[in-house]
Order: structure tokens, then sequence, then C-alpha cells
């Protein structure tokens, strides 16, 4: 690991371009963990409507990256960044920024499904209760859209008043999403949304990210590399907090151009 | 051979210490002799001298340190001791707070000397009687308590009647009585004043008209005793409260006349108008109060023709009003169910009414309402600030030296001596912010202090601050056993802090600041020292809470169930009789709190079922 990283940071780049242009762009985007660099110059784009995929080995900084996209790592002490995330244009660390704006354009889905202890409909809704909409009819008619967009519909349409802790975990999760796309946001961040599930549910929730890709951008860390093959349409590796390769998810399952990425892939290190 | 056991060993390592299991692996074959758990050093030792015996399965070997049973015994005798303990005492204030009211039998004791006494047995024990008594006694005697290797065995009877004996209770050595005899007519009468009488009644005067004994059923002494409660409760009602609200009304009056005096001076043509206004005011309640004594009079007039004349085991003569009695019953004569009447009324009468007789008869529910208003009061005001503190230090300060410093002054304070508190609460909220109070809103009242002193509020504010700590250390570790990933899921909705905290972690931690709230109050309901200082007092004029504007008076002194148990049990001026008391409003007490502790747990566990279902 170098001291000063050098600023073409030696990625390769091959990934598609999107049909709807470009939504975000991260630029020269750095990360300490108080002395403890954890990105190093990151450049890199994602194109609205399509699936981003971001693999690689534990503790290549994939996690911290997305977390970095929607600043929930805002929250740990001793955080700072350098760098830029554009969105839209609009610098997402600008200090004129607000965060919890900036946080509403953006859904999350976190690793362990995280379902509040409230009744189902409740937590799809909680999204536009915060934004301090009340009319009945709007919060009902989103929470019927999120579920239905989420494929949770069918299985909890007569019990929308239980609490949403008595729901499976893959159940659990999938409502995860409906939350997280209850405020029609822009982006969806995903940090390895099918960790904490079976096989039957990950198959549910890769259906459904099929199902949203063009309507929402999305971002997905994950660890596995079929899932990432399945669900992505471009892939980014990263390794030791730099990006290594960034590209079309066929090709970088089939014919990286870095020898890393190969090695990734084919499950020689990781 | 070797090579197998040695990873079959090294395999086992594995399991026992996954972290440093390579690093064993290689000395594993000398371990084998080695039976209790071989630090590092033991095994270079044994390597020194090695020898291969029979392997043995380590884990098999019977380890006395290892496998745990003296802790298990350590641990479940000390349980074992503390429940043992709790259920001694429990048992011992039940028992006895439980049986306090159960009419007992009278006796008629018949002494050596000619005398007699008439009392309900308070309890016996074995005694040594001194030389010089055992000198006076007769040959007989001295030979009997030579048997029981110099011991004699004594009763207390509870003889009641103090304006005849001036005691109300007496020792009677066994030795002393001839005989002993339960004789129908005896009656237990409590009264209004003096403790209970115990003897016969002689007759009854209705107004001139004289019932003799002959000719007295149950029936009329029941229904006269009846209307003679009926004119004391009357007497009673105009005296407490009708001529106690024109007093206040009274008081009122000039309360006004005097801060108008205060405001534009006494010469000033509003005060000449308020002067005006309050003669024809207190002229009318004047007027008002000399009807009322005039009624009083006119009852108690009546009321002293109605006597009865009681006579005491010896034959000396008592007459009493009819409305003196509270209660009585011919103690030998109950049935079963006459009993259970009995005792129910007492424990009726315990929980509803007043104290008499400085504390020792009566009930005790100013002391019931004192407790319960002061002890929500406390919950009420301890519960925001202990939970406001706690939000910051967890939620909102950088964790970091200073808070650590903060939380360990937040621990320490609840070692402090609770009387630190009082003597706190006394200068700081009643001399100080209290007289201030005075001062500013209540100047016509003074001298008499009404903020100035203490009171329900002060009361409340100490023990407030003496378990604000519990709240704290409880509601922050409740915080912080809220998962993470519920506050970044509500942040990553794009909810404030403040939301996340109001909408998920608040509700979430209720639960374990419910527990903090619930220890809080067992522990301000039972504090007694510092009350003793900031407005408990042993007889409250006024309840807390009444029908004068405005209703809740936290200036109010109020009385306190652990208190009472104080006053009663060593203040009195008989200990023997106030000792059954003790026991009772102990009971109470301790009801009292658990009450209050199984409302607050029911509505944890409601909490609780809420947010702790399902699969996570």
């Amino acid at each position: 690991m170098t001291e000063t990283p050098d600023t073409t940071n030696g990625t390769v780049y091959h990934f598609e371009k999107g049909p709807q242009g470009t939504l975000m762009a991260i630029e020269d985007f750095n990360l300490w963990y108080g002395h403890k660099q954890a990105l190093f110059d990151v450049n890199m784009t994602v194109e609205r409507g399509f699936v981003t995929a971001l693999i690689g080995p534990s503790g290549c900084g994939k996690s911290t990256l997305l977390r970095s996209i929607n600043r929930m790592n805002d929250l740990i002490d001793g955080l700072t960044t350098k760098g830029k995330i554009l969105l839209d244009a609009t610098d997402i660390y600008d200090p004129d920024v607000d965060v919890i704006g900036l946080r509403k354009a953006m859904g999350m889905v976190f690793q362990k499904p995280n379902p509040f202890p409230m009744s189902i409909a409740d937590n799809v809704s909680y999204p536009l209760r915060v934004d301090g909409i009340r009319d009945k009819k709007i919060l009902r008619e989103t929470v019927v859209n999120a579920l239905q967009a989420s494929a949770l519909w069918d299985e909890v349409e007569d019990r929308l008043e239980d609490n949403a802790l008595g729901l499976s975990g893959g159940q659990q999760q999938r409502l995860c999403i409906a939350r997280a796309i209850a405020g029609d946001p822009d982006v969806l961040l995903m940090d390895e949304p099918c960790s904490a599930l079976d096989p039957v549910a990950t198959a549910k929730i890769e259906d459904l990210i099929d199902e949203l890709r063009g309507r929402y951008t999305i971002v997905i860390v994950t660890h596995n590399m079929q899932q990432a093959a399945r669900v992505s349409d471009n892939t980014a590796f990263m390794y030791l907090g730099r990006l290594i390769e960034y590209g079309e998810t066929s090709r970088i399952f089939t014919n990286p151009k870095v020898e890393k990425t190969m090695e990734y892939v084919t499950g020689r290190f990781g | 051979m070797k090579t197998r056991r040695n990873k079959e060993n090294s395999a086992r390592d594995d399991e026992q210490t996954p972290t440093n299991a390579g690093g064993t692996a290689f000395n594993s074959e000398v371990r084998l002799n080695v039976n209790s758990k071989a630090t590092r050093q033991g095994t270079d030792e044994a390597a020194s001298a090695p020898q291969l015996i029979t392997p043995q399965r380590k884990s098999m070997v019977w380890d006395f340190k290892a496998r745990g049973e003296p802790f298990l015994w350590l641990f479940g005798g000390g349980l074992c001791v503390g429940i043992a303990m709790i259920i001694g005492f429990v048992v011992l204030i039940v028992y006895n707070g439980i049986l306090t009211f159960y009419p007992r039998p009278i006796q008629v004791v018949l002494l050596r000397d000619g005398s007699r006494l008439a009392g309900e047995v308070a309890r016996a024990e074995d005694f040594r009687p001194g030389p010089e008594v055992m000198a006076k006694l007769s040959e007989e005697t001295r030979k009997e308590i030579a048997v029981h290797e110099g011991f004699a065995r004594r009763t207390l009877y509870r003889i009641g009647n103090f304006d005849l004996y001036n005691e109300d209770f007496r020792w009677v050595v066994d030795y002393e009585i001839s005989g002993s005899t339960t004789p129908e007519d005896m009656f237990f009468i409590e009264r209004m004043e003096w403790g209970p009488f115990i003897g016969t009644i002689k007759s009854l005067d209705l107004n001139g008209k004289v019932i003799e004994k002959s000719s007295l059923s149950m029936e009329t002494l029941d229904a006269e005793q009846t209307r003679g409660a009926g004119r004391r409760e009357r007497i009673r009602g105009i005296e407490r409260g009708e001529i106690a609200a024109v007093n206040h009304y009274l008081e009122e009056e000039r309360l006004k006349l005097k801060k108008v005096g205060l405001q534009f001076g006494q010469k000033s043509p509003q005060y000449a108008e308020a002067e005006k206004e309050f003669k024809t005011n207190s002229e009318r309640l004047e007027l008002q109060y000399r009807d009322l004594a005039k009624e009083v009079a006119a009852i108690k007039e009546k009321d002293a023709q109605y006597t009865i004349a009681l006579a005491d085991v010896s034959g000396r003569e008592k007459t009493l009003k009819l409305s003196d009695i509270v209660r009585f019953y011919p103690a030998n004569k109950l049935t079963f169910s006459g009993k259970i009447g009995v005792y129910l009324s007492r424990w009726w009468e315990f929980l509803t009414q007043e104290p008499r007789e400085a504390n020792t008869e009566g009930g005790v529910m100013p002391a019931i309402f004192g407790t319960f208003c002061m002890t929500i009061l406390m919950a009420l005001l301890v519960a925001p600030f202990g939970v406001i503190a706690a939000l910051y230090l967890r939620e909102y300060a950088k964790q970091g030296r200073l808070v650590s410093l903060v939380r360990i002054c937040v621990n320490n304070l609840a070692g402090v001596p609770s009387i630190v508190y009082g003597v706190f609460g006394l200068g700081f909220f009643a001399y100080i912010l209290g007289g201030n109070i005075d001062r500013l809103f209540y100047p016509e009242r003074l001298p008499t202090p009404t903020f100035g002193t203490g009171g329900l509020l002060w009361a409340s504010l100490t023990l407030a601050l003496l378990t604000v700590p519990v709240v704290i250390v409880a509601t922050e570790e409740a915080l912080a056993a809220v998962p993470q990933s519920m506050r970044e899921g509500s942040l990553a909705c794009g909810a404030s802090k403040w939301q996340t905290i109001k909408y998920i972690v608040l509700p979430r931690a209720m639960p374990g600041i419910m527990t903090g709230l619930i220890l809080a109050m067992a522990r301000g309901a039972g504090e007694v020292a510092p009350l003793m200082l900031v407005g408990v007092v042993k007889l409250a004029p006024e309840l807390p809470i009444d029908h004068f504007f405005p209703y809740i008076h936290l200036d109010r002194s109020f009385m306190h169930l652990g208190f009472h148990i104080f006053d009663v049990g060593f203040q009195s001026r008989n200990s023997e009789a106030a000792k059954p008391m003790v026991y009772v409003t102990t009971l109470l007490l301790i009801s009292l709190v658990f009450a209050m502790n199984a409302a607050s747990i029911m509505i944890r566990n409601r909490l609780k079922r809420k947010f702790f279902t399902g699969h996570f």
C-alpha cells in the first residue's frame, strides 16, 4: 500500500453506458477512518436505470463506498473524506447539502433485515410519515404500490396492521425494500441484501431486483459472485480500498482485463 | 500410529482452543498424560520426561475444577440464602399483619391474691425470676420453678381500660393465677378515646329511658350504637366540613384585603373599598359560622343524653356517651362469621379512616393517600428528567472522557445517603426556592410560609433527585440495547435524528425505561429519612387534594406510611399497643409498593410484547 496513491489509480474501465445517461459520478474519492485510509481515489460512474454491483474480498471498501453514497458514514466518529460524489452534478459532500434531504433521495437496504417494531403498513409508510405526510389516502396508496413493487403484496395483503416482526426473514427483507422504495428515491442502495437469507428467499429478492431494473438505479454490494453475475449490468471490482476494474458484468466474469479480477472471480482468493 | 494419534489430538485441540490450535498441536503427545487443563509451562515440564502410556481421553477424566460443581453449589446456595431472607421477611410481616385485626377471646383471670383481671392474651414467654422475687414465693412454687430449671412462664394480657388502670398491658406470672374463665358477657369496646374498654355492659340510658342489662338485646345495642355513630359523624361533618369551609373563606377574605393593602397601601381608595367588601363578606360568613356552631351545640347536647354504663371485671363503673363507641362485640360469644365481620370492619376502618389517639388507633387513609400522591408525583418528575439526561448522554453527546466522567458521577450520586438529599431539599427547594416563591406570589400570607416550608412538591422533587441516577442508568442501558441497525434503517429513510429517537429508539427502549422507573418508584416509596425534613408530618390536618381551589395543594405537608411506621412504632406512648399497628402498616406499605410496581410491570410487558416478537 503506497502512502500517496497515484491519481490515475490504474483502474481499467470498460463499462456499458446507460441509455438514460449517467446518474452519479464518484470523482477521486478518498476516505479515512481516523488515520486509516479505507478508500483510495475511487473514480466511477453509476448509470441511470442500471444495476451496478460492487464486488471484492472482505474489507476491500465496497460497503464503505456504498455507505458514502448516502452519507451513512457520517455517523462514525473521526471520519474524513476527500473528493466528490456528484448526484446530478451536485456534490453530496458539499457543506450546503442537507444530509436528510439527500437520504430521502436514496433508499437503502441493509445486510440484515431491519424492519421497525411497528405494523407492516407503518413500516412501509415510514419515509412518508417522517416527511410529515399525514393524508391517509396517500399513505395507503404508497403502501400498496410499494408492497406490490416489492412482490410482497399478495403475502401480506390481509395483515397490513400486523407487527412486521412477525414476518419471515425473506419477507422482512422484501418489506425493507418496499420501505426503501416507498419514498420514491432516485437510487436504491443494497448492502448485501441476501446474506442473511435462505436460497429461496434469495431467489425472490433477485427476481425483485430484476423487476426493479430500469425503474430505479440500483447499487448492490454482494459477496455472492453468481448473484452479481445474474442481476447486474455493470460490475465494479474493488481490492484493498481501490477500484481495480469497472466494466460490463458479462466481461468481468468471463474475460476480465486485469489479472487480479480474474483471480477473484475464478475463486483463487477472497 | 503415532502420527494418527497426533492428528486426532490436534483435531481435538482445534475444538477446544480454536485460536491457537496450530501452536499447540506439536506437543499434544505429552499432554495426554496431564489430566487437568495443562498450562503451557506444565506441558514443557512434562516434555522433559516423555513416556508413552495408553492414551486416555482427557475429556473423560473427572476434573474437579473443570466441572464447576462447587461453583454451582456456591451460586445456588447464595441464591437460596437471599430468597430465604426475603421469604422470611415477607412471611413475618404478612403473618403478623394479617392476624392483628382478628378478634381474640377475653379471658377473666382470677389471681391468688383475690383480684381479677380481664383481657386478651397478647403473648407468653419464659423468664427467670430474680432471687428477691423467689424469696417471697411459697415452697411449692419454688419447687415448681426448680423443676423447669429456674424458669417460670408469664403471659401478657391486653387489659385495656387505660383511663381506670393507667396501663394497657399487664404481665401475669402463671403461679399467681388460681383460675381463668371466659364469661360470655364480656365485651370488647373500642372507644374514640382512651383505647379499648374491656368489661360488661350494665345499662343503657336513652335520653332518660333506662334499659337494664337483663332486658337489653344485642339488636337494641347495635341500633343505638349505629345512631350514636351517626350523630358523631354529623358533628364531625359540620366541624371538619362546613365550619372548615367557612373558616377557609374567611381566611381568604382576610388575605384578599391584606393583598390589596400591600399593593396599594393602607390609605388608598382601593383599600377602603376592599375593606368595605371584606366587612360585608366576613359578617356574612361570621353569621354562617354562628348558625353552624349553634347546630353543633344542639346535636352535642342531645348526644350527651344517650349514654351507656359499663363496668370492668372488678366492678368499677364507667359511663360513656354512646357516640364515643367505635365498635363493640361480645368477644367470647362471637361466631366465626361474627369474627370475620369484626375483622373486615377493622380493616375497612384502617384503610378508609383517619388516625385517632396519636396514630395508634383508627386508620391510615391520609398516609396511604400521601404516599401514593408523592410517589406518583415523583415518578412524573423523575421520568422526564432522567430520560432526557440519558438521551443526551447516549444519543447526542460525543462519547469521550467527559461523558464517562459524567456517567461515573451520576452512578456515584446513587450512593449519597438519602438524609443528605433531605437536607439539600430543605435548604435549596424549601428555603431558597420556596422562600422566593412566597415573596413573589404569596406576600400577603407571610410570615406564614406557603411554599417556604416542607410540602408535597418539595418532597417529590427531593425524591426525584434521589432516584434520578437509577432512571438515567436504566435508560442509558435501554438505549444502548436498541440495535444500531434500527437507527440506520430510520436514518436511511430520511428521518432526522430526533425523528429516529422519537419513532424508533424511544418506543423500543420504553420497556427498559419502565424498568428503571419501577426501581426508582420502589426506592422512592420506601424512603423515609429525607421526607422527615421536607414535608412529612405526624398528622396532616388536610389532604393534599380537596374541593377548595386550586384543588391540588402541592404546598401542603402530608402523611406517609413509612414515617407512620416510625412514628407509631417508636414515638407513641405505648409501644406494646403500637407493635401490631407497625406490622399492619408495614404490610400495607409493602402492598402499596407492590401494587404500583405490578401496574408498571404490566404496562412494561405489554410494551415488550409489541417490540420483541418475531424471528430476530
